[in-house]
């Protein structure tokens, strides 16, 4: 057996030591410094370090790292250069929302750093145990930040039913992985899908996909394993419900390509149609349920279980434009709901929850700017041009047409247009309802800065998309396709 | 003569009566207890495998989820104690301020 550590080994995973020993400087930091919004300033400093750490390793193309069980290639490179922004925005939302809140605490900002340390590991990681590790360290210090509000019994509640969930699913996820560890002799994700090309789909075969699917459904919230979505979204803190729409489910999608393109690869005759069915009842169910939603973040919930939806169409296509509309998605879909839910941590002030879409009402008449921005948000999360959601949608719909799913594709397009009916529910609130109050609706600087930046890139990548396709090609380009 | 099949049979047992546990019983703590169940019925797999085969790792994995499940129960009590000072249930039924 090959030796298990070199050192440089260590440069491999260097970002996420980065983040590693600022979370754990946070934590001590958090003893001495008495202006806890400061902390902020210095978790934002841990993923700039984190983001520099992996701009240098940028040349180390397809280096493995201790014995196998930790790779750094274009595809880990692309997520984790997209969980360090999405961290930064979130940040940048939080700091002056925890403050009227009245929880502005040094461990939110060292539980962030962790979850995207081990985020980073369910990108990099090709081993069971190392995508494991990963998938815990995100989801231990997700459960913590849900229920961050803690004198508030929803953000308790919400926190119950997603660590109830989270545990059950990675307890399903545990007992396929040590079926496939039975089959194979091995948790690395290469030799898996050796055994199992070799084994072919045998009744065992069959269960360990079938409980390794179904652990990961319920990380990506899809349908029917998408319940604690709703709940969890709309009682945890809005910064954090930004986080894990876009982080947390970016993350659990890096890794169940991984695992089904890699691990249960050879399986794919056997898998398609599970993720074809589990796909389309995601993205009608989602979509109908946000429908008649009053609650501005129960209504984001919904929708961004139907983009999960949407996103599993490239798996289904399974070829190289599935692939680059997978991972161009993700990457859009991080600007846009962040830009969304930056809105709506805005609308949160003094005593105002600000979660109601009545609380929408005549924003355009109090707020010009934040109407105008969330009407681009609303417009990209529906896939209108020329923003970048109608590219996104646009890669995917290629991908699943040239593969000759022409069935989903129709089921898809249909549900763009119910999309759209509620996305334009809340515009029509903001633009032609009768303001709710006078009040105006300040931005704080951190806000406001989140917003310039999303913003920006929701119309750059709309009007100007070639320098994010190729960079999504490029991630993609070591995955394996059929 | 034990052999891996009885190994793989009481796993999987146990693994059902976990997740009978976690979907028909009303009460966090039991839930807990059956998240447990669950993983142990997962290490069990593990180390049966692991001798069968002849092959360490999947009693490193096993150690792993060990101390995995220790930092899930640490955090799910935790999360029990912050629901608990406002509300003073453990019955999942009566944790309804949003639609299930």
């Amino acid at each position: 057996m090959e030796q298990f550590f070199q050192p440089q080994d260590l440069r491999a995973i260097a970002p996420e030591l980065a983040l590693t020993v600022f979370g754990l400087g946070l934590l001590a930091l958090d003893l001495i410094v008495p202006d806890k919004r400061k902390l902020g300033y210095w978790a934002l400093a841990g993923v700039a370090a984190a983001a520099v750490l992996l701009f240098l390793n940028r040349n180390l193309d397809t280096v493995t790292a201790y014995g196998g069980q930790v790779v750094v290639d274009p595809f880990a490179d692309y997520f984790k250069m997209m969980f360090l922004l999405a961290t930064g925005l979130t940040v940048g939302l939080s700091m002056r929302y925890l403050d009227i809140e009245g929880e502005q605490h040094g461990e939110y900002y060292a539980l962030l750093l962790f979850a995207v340390m081990g985020m980073m590991f369910m990108a990099g990681g090709v081993d069971m145990v190392t995508l494991y590790i990963g998938l815990e360290t995100m989801a231990i210090a997700t459960y913590v930040l849900v229920g961050f509000l803690r004198r508030r019994p929803r953000s308790n509640e919400a926190s119950i039913k997603y660590f109830m969930l989270g545990a059950f699913s990675s307890g399903v996820l545990l007992y396929g992985m040590s079926l496939l560890y039975g089959i194979s002799g091995s948790t690395n994700l290469a030799e898996i899908a050796d055994a199992l090309s070799r084994r072919g789909a045998d009744p065992v075969s069959l269960i360990a996909m079938i409980t390794v699917s179904a652990g990961m459904f319920f990380k990506i919230g899809a349908v029917p394993f998408h319940q604690w979505t709703p709940d969890a979204y709309e009682g945890a803190p809005s910064s954090v419900t930004a986080f894990m729409s876009v982080a947390v489910k970016a993350a659990s999608f890096a890794m169940l390509l991984r695992i089904f393109l890699l691990g249960i690869g050879p399986l794919r005759e056997q898998w398609v149609p599970v993720v074809a069915a589990v796909a389309v009842t995601t993205i009608t169910l989602g979509n109908i349920a946000a429908l008649r939603q009053t609650n501005v973040k129960r209504l984001l919930a919904y929708s961004s279980i139907a983009h999960a939806g949407f996103v599993l169409l490239g798996l289904i296509a399974g070829n190289r434009t599935g692939m680059v509309a997978i991972v161009l998605y993700l990457f859009i879909y991080t600007f846009m709901n962040v830009g969304a839910w930056g809105i709506v941590v805005a609308l949160r002030r003094g005593n105002v929850i600000g979660e109601n879409i009545e609380d929408l009402n005549g924003l355009f008449a109090r707020n010009p700017v934040a109407a105008v921005t969330m009407l681009i948000f609303m417009l990209s999360l529906a896939g209108i041009p020329p923003t970048a959601g109608f590219i996104a949608k646009y890669h995917l719909f290629a991908a699943v047409i040239e593969t000759g799913h022409v069935n989903v594709a129709v089921i898809a397009a249909l549900n763009v247009a119910i999309g759209l009916y509620y996305y334009m529910r809340l515009v029509v609130a903001m633009f032609i309802a009768e303001p709710a109050g006078a009040e105006s609706v300040p931005f704080s600087r951190g806000v406001t800065s989140v917003l310039v930046i999303t913003l920006a890139l929701t119309i750059l990548i709309g009007v100007y998309p070639n320098w994010f396709i190729n960079l999504a090609q490029n991630a993609t380009a070591t995955l394996p396709v059929f | 003569m034990v052999s891996l099949e009885h190994y793989l049979i009481l796993s999987v047992v146990l693994f059902t009566i976990g997740v009978i546990g976690v979907l028909s019983r009303r009460n966090i703590l039991i839930i807990l207890m059956s998240i447990e169940l669950m993983m142990n019925a997962v290490n069990i797999n593990l180390i049966a495998f692991s001798s069968q085969l002849q092959d360490v790792i999947g009693q490193v994995f096993a150690v792993f989820v060990i101390v995995v499940a220790a930092a899930e129960a640490a955090v799910g009590l935790g999360i029990v104690i912050a629901m608990f000072s406002n509300k003073e249930t453990v019955n999942v039924g009566e944790i309804d301020l949003m639609k299930w």
